[in-house]
């Protein structure tokens, strides 16, 4: 049995919540399905202080304002929705789900977002959660006293190392180039912390220890000299990677497999929209997510009004 | 105490009780942070699925954390939320750091059985 929409929009970030919450409010019919948790990477951020008009608050309690805004509009939002198949190519989009429960629309928005980029090397999974981390705050207090490492050279990998040079009793920064993407002053800040160390021009090859992790090993990409990091705790902050595998041979992506749109954020197929970090651009932030959600949301309408003209 | 829409466990005395009138218990030992809240989500999205399984949390901070803390299996345990699984009152699994609802449902079909 299938059920149609006017929308459906894939990914319940601020993204997603934002381009559902502009389409009901436009008294169209709209899905919103996540296969995770409602608010995307959001939900990741303990405080999000620079969003406009509100002073500060969690990533948490942003994305259930945004989800009651949406479903106070008529939104249907499904969080945890266990999707079979995307099909795009047909007029009527289709989204099915692995119980057979199927969805329609003429118009859909991928709003799928990004996840944590791995290294993908030996011990990285056997370590989560016993010496490896994705989030200071919330495991900073565990290595208390402990030396510890931080692999990456952005802005967040450079106020995370900071952050836990307050727990630690040293950082060691594991970079793999020899110089930093992060922003100037944060760089300066990480340099003038004596707690702090610089592993630069490092190609991490792995992870090793007991039932706990000890030590880092990595390489020097140019002189090729092995180095072992002991450490107690490795935290990794090497970027996101775009969600968009299960639409990899219906949109066009890019050889890092963003979703290509052009200006109204439509992508290489007809009827099909994207927003957020899923899709090509520069800079990935709530406020930019938001801004998509919305530029999608209004495509999407004009091109369903188009369809019924 | 955890802002979430799951049972906590607040005391020892609850844990015990929970673990004496359960065959199979989920906990979940957290704070709200946000390693913690998606799996807070995903026991709530499992609630229905499992009525088998008793999900519960239970503020790692407060003095009941220690239930969980000082178990054996999460001895060297360096990442929230710490989740561990009973059946009759013996530990089956635990995990430490954030899970997916793929995980979850891994361990609980394992050891208490695939509902339909």
């Amino acid at each position: 049995m299938r059920t149609d929409y006017d929308l459906i929009v894939l990914g319940a970030g601020p993204a997603g919540l934002t381009a559902g919450i502009y389409a009901a409010r436009a008294r169209r019919s709209v899905l919103v399905l996540d296969t995770g948790t409602i608010g995307g990477q959001t939900v990741l951020s303990y405080h999000v202080a620079n969003y406009p008009g509100v002073t500060e608050t969690s990533g948490r309690a942003l994305s259930q304002a945004m989800l009651q805004q949406a479903r106070a509009f008529g939104c249907d939002v499904k969080a945890f929705a266990q999707i079979a198949e995307v099909d795009l190519s047909a007029p009527l989009k289709t989204i099915t789900l692995k119980d057979g429960t199927a969805f329609g629309a003429p118009a859909v928005i991928l709003a799928s977002g990004g996840v944590p980029r791995k290294l993908g090397v030996q011990g990285e999974d056997r370590f989560v959660g016993r010496g490896i981390s994705y989030c200071a705050t919330c495991d900073g207090d565990f290595f208390t006293d402990r030396p510890i490492a931080v692999i990456g050279g952005g802005n967040s990998a450079l106020e995370e190392a900071v952050a836990l040079s307050r727990y630690a009793s040293s950082v060691t920064i594991i970079h793999e180039f020899d110089h930093f993407q992060a922003e100037p002053w944060i760089v300066a800040e990480a340099r003038a912390n004596e707690k702090i160390s610089f592993l630069m021009n490092q190609r991490v090859l792995g992870f090793s220890g007991d039932t706990q992790l000890s030590a880092v090993s990595s390489v020097d990409k140019e002189t090729g000299f092995a180095v072992e990091t002991r450490v107690d705790g490795c935290f990794i902050f090497i970027g996101y990677v775009p969600n968009s595998g299960a639409f990899a041979h219906q949109v066009k992506l890019t050889e890092y497999g963003e979703i290509v749109t052009d200006g109204s954020l439509e992508t290489s197929l007809s009827g099909v929209f994207a927003a957020g970090d899923v899709r090509q651009k520069r800079v990935r932030q709530v406020t930019t997510a938001v801004a998509d959600g919305t530029i999608a949301a209004l495509a999407a309408l004009e091109f369903l009004s188009d369809l019924a003209a | 105490m955890l802002q979430t829409a799951l049972e906590h466990i607040e005391s020892e005395q609850d844990f015990e009780e929970t673990l004496a009138s359960n065959e199979n218990v989920m906990i979940c030992c957290g704070r709200m942070g946000p390693m913690c809240l998606p799996v807070y989500d995903v026991m709530d999205a499992l609630t229905p699925t499992y009525p088998n399984v008793a999900f519960r949390d239970m503020a790692f901070d407060e003095p009941v954390g220690k239930t969980i803390r000082s178990l054996p299996e999460t001895a060297g345990f360096a990442g929230l939320p710490f989740t561990v699984y009973f059946k009759h009152g013996k530990v089956v699994a635990a995990t430490s750091s954030i899970q997916t609802m793929e995980q979850v449902t891994t361990i609980l079909d394992e050891h208490f059985g695939a509902q339909d």
